[in-house]
């Protein structure tokens, strides 16, 4: 019998090694695949064990978020800061697979990188915890942002024209990011985050742009000549000045600084739609700002068509461009492009990227990662930086932009007041953009505020403008 | 060195592995090394102490390694079991004292074991008979739709297929030491398949008839498998007939066949099996939550595993069991998960080594019956594991039946030490010295 046992011992060898055969199948070979499966719900442990990193605005002491433990060695999300700092940070529950801002956007620095030796060793230590995130944001601006809203539908969003570094991102009504669920259908407040995702029309704010254009392509100087009559037909349709103000022939200097409709769509029409489209994708237009940011909340600015409010394609034929010279004719922006604008001309024409993370800090307090100033784009010559910044402080000093003076430190400035609703409401969406000091500039800021009855730029977003540059101003920012 | 000598030192790496597994434990638990855990691993040492010195008395001849290699196995069952449940791992360790006091019992009750031959016609009824008392009402125990034990008030659940195994291992060791020839010689061909006479090999039928009726009446097929696997294992060492094996596998198929197709249970378990991810049955009752929650602890596990203690059986701040039965058939997909691959496989090899062990005492013995019964005990111990691991690793359906000597169990680990103290008797038998 002994051949029939050794025939049977090979019989049952060759059935455990079936068993090594499935074993190592379910525990490396299919191990990743099996880990995403979305029944496995050992993987959302492993993330509910995680202590994510802490997010700390750019004073280093405030913090945004944190983690405090849950249970069964599982941590949960808490932020102190609330409502103030909810649209830029965001929030993550894990439980719910659910997360927005830089939650979502820094989440792999938060949760930890694992290498692949901690990946074989980190069971020995009891809990994973996040690296830290340090935003660029300043909770004194951020505060001074909101208050000055106080309580209007809006967005403030400034930024280090010189690095890029985003100070105040503030959209309101904005929401609790400590609730469950705090974006579902039935949360209060909203996490629509004005600052990145509305669809605003950047009115004579938008004149900026146009300035640039004309003067960085050669074709105007500030000092040009142009007849400012009013009204004059534009793409077929009259176009008037506010008041319907003949200001008969004056320098682009004088039409920025008294935001002359009339002059500015002339401009926009000559210097042409290749070129103003050409200098609307230099300051970021038609894509989306490579913002830390996720993606799907953030908008790019474009141009949209009066007849169906769909995108048009860029330098479309169906374009108003003398309108769109002026901020109207379907231009659709958000507050950070415009803030993006400002920064431009503010940094000599250099556009630095947008960021909102500042650096990385593991939790033994090593920085592993620093985020750098970049170039975004090269928008125009420093000359013509120069030129504008120049026009725009005037505007501050003797135009419509006199109510964001304060302290003698020299603004460069735009404002904007669009129409809204139906014709004759007298509704109006008030917009102001700027940076200080003009000489030496820190900060760059647009304010845009949803609604207005009969505001402008000047009397409602500039107010605002000048709270938050002044607080930022005053920290030494 | 002498072979009791071999087992003492062999002895050595099963105290090591239950000290420090407590003290891992131990360490995960309370990051604090309690000296609990050393205690209980001196208390495990102190029990295999005693039984390798009733060994020693007894047994001077037997195998130097099938008590250590078993030692390995249940110290480090019981330290999984704590692991899982604490309270369960007292239980298991009374088990394991009242497991040893039968192992030392049947050694010597049974110094010359051929006399259970006189007993084997009692041995199979009483076999057959408790294996079918899980069915009865009222005493019958039905458990993720399978009747797999019986109540035994102040003990628990008892599972009598554990026993069943080796009665029924005994009877068929006992018929076919008598019969094999007349198998062989007896019978007729037809078409080159030799027909066995029906009055020898009517008891055999009558055993895969029982197979399948476990699988009807119990709704067990994991004990049916083991049973019916260790009968053809038997048979064909026995008679040396691969023809028995292909007709008995082909026999089982089709009942198989027929049950997976026509017994709800059944069906479900095969479907369970063959789509274990698929949404609408993982949320089933009896559905595929068990085998796929089973599967993902494992992929958890990795190379390495998560460590002793790491494993996730109930979410965390709820009371939501991820992995049922985790002590029990599960208990492989937690080894997994926690000792990675290489201690899944550590573990097989050790089972491999038990088995060889065994199939080594039944080709040295000198009698047919000796090498009968070494060969149907370890081969049933095989097919067991393979049954089990089969299961849980999505080999084959997934079937409610014990890791031998690691799974919570009190029937499991009784039962598995008699079986262990028979094997050690052959064992002593066939490395006795002659005497003249």
């Amino acid at each position: 019998m002994t051949s029939q046992i050794v025939r049977l011992f090979t019989l049952i060898v060759a059935l455990f090694a079936l068993l090594v055969v499935f074993t190592t199948r379910w525990t490396v070979i299919d191990a990743s695949k099996l880990d995403n499966n979305t029944l496995n719900r050992l993987t959302l442990v492993t993330q509910l064990r995680i202590k994510r990193g802490r997010i700390l605005a750019d004073d280093g002491t405030t913090v945004l978020a944190r983690s405090v433990p849950a249970g069964g060695g599982t941590w949960r999300r808490v932020y102190p800061t609330d409502q103030l700092f909810a649209q830029p940070v965001g929030y993550s529950d894990a439980l719910e697979g659910q997360a927005a801002g830089l939650e979502q956007s820094d989440g792999g620095d938060l949760r930890g990188l694992q290498t692949g030796l901690d990946s074989i060793f980190g069971q020995l230590t009891r809990t994973r915890t996040g690296d830290d995130v340090y935003t660029t944001l300043d909770p004194r601006g951020q505060r001074a942002a909101a208050q000055a809203l106080g309580g209007q539908e809006g967005s403030v969003v400034a930024l280090n024209p010189r690095t890029g570094a985003i100070l105040v991102m503030y959209s309101n009504p904005s929401y609790n990011d400590n609730g469950r669920n705090p974006c579902g259908p039935r949360a209060p407040g909203s996490c629509f985050n004005r600052a990145t995702q509305a669809n605003y029309e950047p009115g004579s704010t938008f004149k900026v742009v146009t300035a640039t254009a004309a003067i960085d392509s050669g074709l105007y100087t500030p000092d040009s000549v142009i007849d400012g009559r009013s009204p004059i037909m534009v793409s077929g349709v009259p176009l008037e000045n506010d008041g319907n103000q003949n200001w008969g022939p004056q320098s682009l200097t004088t039409a920025m600084i008294n935001s002359i409709n009339t002059i500015f769509a002339q401009v926009a029409e000559r210097v042409g739609r290749g070129t103003m489209t050409e200098y609307m994708k230099r300051f970021g237009f038609y894509s989306k700002p490579p913002l830390d940011y996720p993606p799907d909340a953030i908008r790019p600015s474009d141009v949209h068509s009066l007849l169906n409010g769909r995108p048009l394609p860029p330098a479309s034929p169906d374009e108003d461009i003398g309108r769109i010279g002026i901020g109207q004719g379907g231009v659709s922006v958000t507050p950070l492009q415009m803030a993006m604008v400002a920064a431009a001309v503010a940094n000599g024409g250099r556009l630095m990227t947008p960021h909102l993370t500042a650096r990385v800090v593991n939790a033994d307090g090593v920085t592993v990662k620093t985020v750098k100033p970049t170039v975004y784009s090269q928008v125009m010559k420093a000359s013509t930086a120069a030129e504008v910044t120049q026009m725009m402080t005037k505007v501050v000093e003797e135009g419509t932009g006199t109510t964001v003076q304060f302290g003698g430190i020299s603004i460069a400035g735009k404002t904007g007041t669009a129409s809204r609703g139906a014709p004759g409401s007298g509704l109006t969406e008030p917009s102001f953009l700027a940076f200080a000091p003009a000489n030496d500039p820190k900060v760059a800021i647009d304010v845009i505020v949803d609604q207005s009855h009969g505001g402008y730029g000047a009397t409602v977003a500039g107010p605002i403008a000048r709270a938050v540059l002044q607080t930022l101003l005053s920290e030494g920012k | 060195m002498s072979a009791r000598n071999r087992e003492l030192v062999a002895l050595i790496p099963a105290s090591l592995l239950v000290t420090a597994g407590f003290a891992g434990v131990f360490i995960q638990r309370s990051n604090v090394l309690s000296n609990v855990s050393l205690t209980y691993g001196a208390i495990f040492l102190g029990l295999c102490l005693g039984a390798h010195i009733v060994i020693r008395a007894t047994l001077p001849h037997a195998d130097p390694y099938l008590f250590p290699l078993v030692a390995a196995l249940a110290c480090f069952g019981i330290v999984m079991v704590y692991r899982i449940d604490s309270a369960e791992a007292r239980r298991q360790a009374e088990w394991f004292v009242i497991g040893l006091i039968l192992f030392a019992g049947t050694i010597v009750a049974f110094r010359d074991y051929r006399k259970l031959e006189r007993y084997r016609y009692t041995i199979v009824v009483i076999s057959l008979v408790i294996l079918a008392l899980p069915r009865v009402p009222g005493i019958g125990q039905y458990t993720n739709g399978a009747y797999l034990a019986i109540r035994v008030p102040g003990l628990g659940g008892f599972q009598p297929e554990e026993f069943a195994k080796i009665g029924l291992v005994i009877f068929l060791a006992s018929y076919l030491r008598d019969t094999r020839q007349v198998l062989v010689t007896g019978g007729r061909r037809i078409l080159g398949i030799t027909i066995p006479p029906i009055k020898h090999f009517g008891p055999i039928l009558v055993i895969w008839g029982v197979a399948m009726a476990i699988m009807v009446l119990l709704s067990d097929m994991g004990s049916s498998l083991m049973l019916y696997g260790g009968l053809l294992a038997m048979l064909y060492v026995a008679t040396g007939r691969i023809s028995f094996v292909v007709v008995g596998l082909a026999a089982f198929a089709l009942g198989a066949w027929y049950l997976g197709t026509h017994i709800t249970h059944v069906h479900a378990r095969v479907e369970d099996w063959l789509h274990p991810f698929n949404p609408r049955l993982y949320s089933a009752g009896l559905g595929s939550f068990q085998i796929a929650n089973g599967i993902f602890a494992q992929a958890a596990g990795g190379l390495f595993g998560t460590g002793f203690g790491q494993a996730v059986l109930i979410f965390p701040g709820t009371n939501y069991h991820l992995i049922p039965a985790p002590e029990t058939d599960m208990i492989y997909a937690v080894i997994a998960n926690e000792l990675g691959l290489f201690g899944a496989v550590a573990v097989l090899v050790v089972y491999l080594l038990f088995i060889a062990r065994g199939f080594k005492a039944a080709v040295i013995s000198r009698d047919s019956f000796s090498t009968l019964l070494a060969t149907g005990l370890s081969a049933i111990v095989a097919i067991q594991v393979f049954v089990i691991v089969g299961g849980v690793t999505r080999v084959i359906p997934l079937t409610g039946v014990t890791l031998p000597f690691i799974s919570y169990g009190g029937s499991s680990i009784v039962a598995n030490f008699v079986l262990l103290a028979l094997l050690l008797l052959v064992s002593d038998r066939a490395r006795r010295p002659y005497r003249r």
